[in-house]
Formats: C-alpha cells, sequence, structure tokens
C-alpha cells in the first residue's frame, strides 16, 4: 500500500472508516434503523445501478429477484428447518437461475421495451406471492426468519448484523467493481454502447446482457437474504409496486451511473422515510416530488449534483488563478 | 436487432416448439374442461372477453400514447384508479352514472394534460427518462388516492338501466358486463375510425412510423402530443368508471393495470390498435379460465403466455421496427 494507493481511495477508506465506527459511537436506533437498513437497500439498488450503467438495461425486476432469494431463505429455514449456510447457497442459487430465465426472455430488448418488460416481471411476482398460498404463505408472507450464528457469533445481534451486511455489501461493491474492469465487463459496455458493431465483431450480444443480467440478480438475491434477516419476515408487501418503485428512487436519487451511487441514495431514501413523517403525513408524495425533482434537474443524481459543484468550483477557482496569473504577467511585461 | 453468429443447430425452433408443447397441454387440458361442463366453459369464456374488454379500454390509451410519443406512461394504472374514485365521488353525490364517467373522463384527460405540458414537454424525446418521470407521477398520485379516499375498497354501483340480468345460454348473465364489452366494442371501432378515415388520424398513424418525418412535413406536432395524450388520459379515466362498476377500487388496484396495458403493449405490439385488441382479449380469457381450472397459480398462466409470445416474437405479435 504505497503513499499513492492511499491518496487515490482517501474518500472510501475514510467513508470505510466511518462506517466501522458507526455503530459504536450511535444508538441502538440507528444502527438498525438507518444503518442495516440503508446496507441491505443499498446492495439491491447497487445492482440496479449495475445493470443501468454499464448494460444500459434499467430493470425493474431486482425486486422480484430480491424476492426470490428472501422467500426461499423463509421457505427453507423457517418451515424446513434446513441448515442457514445451505439455505444461503441454495436461496442465491435458486436466484441466479430465476434471473438466467428472466433475464434470457428479456435480454433480446432494449431501452423502454426492457423496462417495461421487467416492470411487468417484477408486478406478476408481486401477484404470484400474493395468490400461491402453499409456496408462499400468501398475504401474510412467511414470519420468524432469524438470522443464524456464525462461528459463534449470533447475528440476530444487531450490531453484528451491521457488520455482516456492511461486510456483505462491501463484497459486492469491489466484486461488481472487478467485473465491469474483466475482459466481460468491458466487452459488456460495448454491448450498451453499440449492440450491432460489437454483434458483427463477433461477440454474442443477448449472451453478454443475460450474463450481466444474472450477476445483478447475485447481487440483489445478497440483498434479499439481508432484507428478510433484517424484517424477520417476508411477504408480498415486501415486493410490491411501492418497493420496486422504492429501489428505483434510491438508485436514481444516488446516481444511475456509478455504483457508489446506490449507497448515497440508501442513506438518503432511510434517513428520509424515518424522519419525513415528523414534518409531513404524506411521505408517498415527498419521495415522489423529490424523485421528480432530481430526475428534472440533475439525471445523474445526489453524485451527480455533487460533481456538478465540484467542477464548477474547479472552474471557478483555476479562473481566478489565471485572472491572478494574467495581471501579474501584465505587470511584469 | 442485433444476434450473434449461429450454429447450425435450429436453436431457433426450441421457443416455437416449447409454445407448441404448451398450446396442446393447454387446449387437451381446456378441452377435456369443456366436456365435463359445458355450461362453466361457456360462461367463463364470456367473463374472460368482457373482462378482455374492460382491459382493452384501459390499455388502448397506453398503447395510443406509447405508439406515437414513445412515452410509456407509467402513471397509466394511477389515471385509472384516479378516475375510478373520482367516478365514485360523483356518482355519490349526483347519483347520475354517466355524469360520473364524463366527469372522471374529463379529469383525466385534464390532469393528463397538466402533467404532459409541465412534466414530459421539458424532457421530450428522452424516452428513458420519460418512463422514470410518470413512475415518480404515478406515486404521487397512488398518495393523492389514498389522502383523499383513505383505504377503503369501493365500488361505484352500476346504471339503474344496466343492474339486472340478462338470460343467455340458459342462464342469468349480468348485464353489465355485456355493457362492458358493448363498450370496448365501441370504443374500439371509434378508435379505428379515427385512426384510418380521418385526418387526425392518418397524421397519428404516420407519426407511429416515422415521428421526425411527420414533423419535417409540416405537423404541429406539439399539438399532436397533447392530443393523443390527452386521449389517452380520458380513455384512462372513463375506464376507471367502467372498472370501478365492474369490480371494486381499492388502493394498489393501480398496479394491476398497470401490468395489463404493460403485457397488452408487450404482446400486442408498439402502437397496434389490432395487437391491443387482441392481447387485451387473449389476456382477459387466460386470466378468466385460470382463475377458474387453477385458481392458486392463475397469474403464472398470463405470464407464460407472456413469455410465450416475447420468445417468438421480440417486438410482440404486431410490432415493428420502433
Amino acid at each position: 500500500m504505497s503513499v499513492g494507493w492511499v491518496r487515490r481511495h482517501g474518500v472510501a477508506i475514510v467513508i470505510l472508516g466511518l462506517a466501522v465506527v458507526f455503530p459504536f459511537v450511535v444508538s441502538e436506533f440507528w444502527v438498525v434503523q438507518i444503518g442495516i437498513s440503508s446496507l441491505w437497500l443499498a446492495i439491491v439498488a447497487m445492482s440496479l445501478t449495475f445493470l443501468a450503467s454499464y448494460g444500459g438495461m434499467i430493470s425493474l425486476a431486482q425486486t422480484a429477484l430480491y424476492g426470490v432469494a428472501g422467500y426461499a431463505m423463509a421457505i427453507l429455514t423457517v418451515e424446513n428447518g434446513v441448515n442457514p449456510w445451505l439455505a444461503i447457497l441454495v436461496a442465491l442459487l435458486l436466484t441466479v437461475a430465476v434471473g438466467a430465465v428472466l433475464g434470457t426472455v428479456a435480454a433480446r430488448t432494449y431501452g423502454i421495451y426492457f423496462l417495461m418488460i421487467t416492470l411487468a416481471y417484477g408486478v406478476f411476482a408481486y401477484y404470484f406471492a400474493n395468490q400461491a398460498r402453499q409456496i408462499t404463505g400468501g398475504h401474510g408472507g412467511i414470519n420468524g426468519v432469524l438470522a443464524p450464528s456464525i462461528g459463534g457469533i449470533s447475528l440476530l445481534d444487531r450490531t453484528n448484523l451491521y457488520f455482516a451486511a456492511l461486510l456483505a455489501a462491501v463484497l459486492c461493491y469491489l466484486g461488481l467493481r472487478y467485473l465491469v474492469r474483466t475482459p466481460f465487463g468491458i466487452a459488456l459496455q460495448g454491448v450498451r454502447d453499440d449492440p450491432l458493431r460489437m454483434s458483427a465483431l463477433g461477440f454474442n450480444v443477448p449472451l453478454y446482457r443475460i450474463l450481466a443480467f444474472v450477476a445483478g440478480a447475485f447481487v440483489a438475491g445478497v440483498g434479499g437474504v439481508f432484507a428478510v434477516w433484517y424484517n424477520v419476515r417476508i411477504s408480498p408487501g415486501s415486493i410490491d409496486l411501492t418497493r420496486t418503485v422504492d429501489v428505483l428512487v434510491v438508485s436514481v436519487i444516488g446516481g444511475l451511473y456509478r455504483l457508489e451511487g446506490a449507497f448515497v441514495g440508501a442513506v438518503a431514501f432511510t434517513l428520509l422515510s424515518n424522519y419525513a413523517n415528523e414534518f409531513t403525513d404524506r411521505y408517498n408524495m415527498l419521495i415522489g416530488v423529490i424523485f421528480l425533482v432530481v430526475l428534472l434537474l440533475s439525471p445523474g443524481g445526489l453524485l451527480g449534483m455533487w460533481e456538478q459543484f465540484v467542477r464548477r468550483f474547479r472552474t471557478f477557482v483555476t479562473r481566478l488563478k489565471t485572472r491572478d496569473g494574467g495581471r501579474e504577467a501584465r505587470e511584469k511585461g | 436487432m442485433a444476434r450473434g453468429v449461429r450454429s447450425g443447430f435450429g436453436w431457433q425452433l426450441v421457443p416455437w416448439l416449447g409454445a407448441l408443447a404448451v398450446a396442446v397441454f393447454v387446449v387437451q387440458f381446456v378441452g377435456r374442461k369443456a366436456v365435463a361442463d359445458p355450461g362453466q366453459f361457456l360462461i367463463t369464456g364470456l367473463n374472460g372477453l368482457t373482462l378482455g374488454g374492460l382491459y382493452f379500454l384501459v390499455a388502448s390509451g397506453f398503447t395510443l400514447i406509447f405508439g406515437v410519443m414513445r412515452v410509456v406512461n407509467l402513471a397509466h394504472g394511477g389515471f385509472y384508479l384516479l378516475g375510478g374514485y373520482l367516478g365514485w365521488s360523483i356518482f355519490r353525490e349526483t347519483g347520475s352514472w354517466a355524469l360520473a364517467a364524463v366527469g372522471a373522463a374529463v379529469a383525466i384527460c385534464a390532469i393528463g394534460v397538466t402533467v404532459q405540458q409541465l412534466v414530459l414537454r421539458r424532457i421530450q424525446g428522452q424516452d428513458m427518462r420519460e418512463a422514470l418521470v410518470t413512475i415518480g407521477v404515478s406515486i404521487i398520485i397512488a398518495d393523492l388516492i389514498i389522502a383523499f379516499w383513505g383505504g377503503a375498497f369501493v365500488d361505484i354501483g352500476r346504471p339503474v338501466a344496466l343492474d339486472g340480468t340478462v338470460r343467455m345460454l340458459g342462464e342469468a348473465y349480468p348485464a353489465y358486463r355485456l355493457f362492458v364489452l358493448l363498450v370496448a366494442i365501441a370504443v374500439g371501432l371509434g378508435l379505428w375510425l379515427l385512426l384510418h378515415r380521418t385526418r387526425a388520424g392518418m397524421i397519428v398513424r404516420a407519426a407511429v412510423d416515422d415521428r421526425h418525418m411527420v414533423s419535417a412535413l409540416g405537423v404541429n406536432v406539439e399539438l399532436l402530443y397533447v392530443g393523443v395524450f390527452a386521449l389517452g388520459a380520458l380513455l384512462a379515466g372513463f375506464s376507471g368508471v367502467m372498472g370501478g362498476s365492474l369490480l371494486s377500487l381499492s388502493p394498489g388496484e393501480d398496479g394491476r393495470y398497470l401490468l395489463v396495458s404493460l403485457v397488452v403493449v408487450i404482446l400486442g405490439g408498439m402502437g397496434s390498435l389490432g395487437g391491443a385488441v387482441l392481447s387485451a382479449a387473449a389476456v382477459g380469457l387466460v386470466e378468466q379460465y385460470a382463475a377458474v381450472y387453477d385458481p392458486t397459480y392463475s397469474v403464472l398462466y398470463t405470464f407464460v403466455l407472456m413469455v410465450i409470445v416475447l420468445a417468438l416474437r421480440p417486438r410482440g405479435l404486431f410490432g415493428r421496427e420502433a
């Protein structure tokens, strides 16, 4: 770790350090309601941000996919008493399999068609969860999904669950960052920018999009596992249209074009949803208005706004400097 | 659009064979049920068609807006539900069903034009942003409904003249259901005449094919967009009252009609009226038969229908290159 490495990743190190110290300096309420809640939401939103920014696919099926993982966890551990580790494995494999099937059908479409089809997936999943009582427990869902222990460390303890979620979020983030730098990731970005040309170059365009969708499904599934541990239950209400829109709102508010945006959006969203009721009864209307304003004013979301601000500030500073420099030069001459 | 290099093996045939297998299974299954109880089979079919009629009323506005403006109006379900609730209030105040239908349609039309002018026009031509923005609008509408009408189930009730039953196939059939079907047919015919026999319709059809060319030929595209969006919203508001009298209304139902609109457009193809008729009828029939023969998993059948059509024709039954 050279000085250069530290300097390049300074912001990330500081944020990660704050995230590690966070549970020791705030109350339990903050750790649970803001911390864990933001983290699982960020993981799910990150899967959408990844698909949108690197695959050009805005998928509204991510809630359906995290629902698959969540329901699988609930059914396996609560109703069949399966070992939690095996349950996690099966749940994630199932999510990936479902993602592969859904992705295969949707991957041949682009842009708003893809958006429409994945939105249909999401709504179908909600109605299925509501209807198929024998599998999903119907409207009431499945209750009492308890987090397991890892080597004597119980995830039922909220601080431990927070660190587990933090670890998962960081791993998902690093994994996706690694993925987009591999030859696969580079080709995926080519597919996003010009599918026709990539196809002519011999790349199997639908396959790349399907694989990206599967990677997104995996990350959404990880989010689903933590969501079900956090809520201790899962029901159709956890994957309804409102939830689907919430995930989209998180991604858009944070900034759809960078993975980090998911974290920014998740924290902003969670803070808002916890404190908005202190000044308004119409929380969803507030969310809707904020979403509209962000979309209309800054498609890059909060991260985009910040970067715009930094850029403006820099040009302002350089302009000041050059103006001074110019005057000095003239005076000397 | 883009396709990779194909191997010699006939992978293209896989979806067709799958569809064939599903079709054979469905035909023999439904056939056996039909023979076992022909009365139930026919009544279910009629229920499916009337439901399909309602679905066509909802989805026609959605597909019209999408076809002409490339705007996926994800607030369409919200427009429907808000129209239904407004109709319910008007009906309760005045006692006139016709007034409720007209009032709701006009009100939603006005709201639609407001949304189009205030929000969509600013980002015109950026289809993805437009779609996302309409999600924001739908959140706001859903919350407005809860603010004004609470979370209760609401049933508008049928107009007095249509509250009875008609004897059909040896059974008493609700007259209102047939009315829905007739209205859907009338609206379908009206839209067809509008699109194929008037100058405005000619422009709309031309815009579905190539809106840039239409604008280059001197047509006022702004006006066209306002008109199309107004008509689509009007249809959504009107079908809200139709649907609120056929089935009940409750918060969250907007998702159902949004799903129906999406599936109808995905199945039928962008902006195609014929496609919308066919796929609305198909969705209605599949949903009703599934609800009767396999109620626990009925939603799966509509899903399978969508997947099969997408696998065979990614642009829908009557879809063309955008």
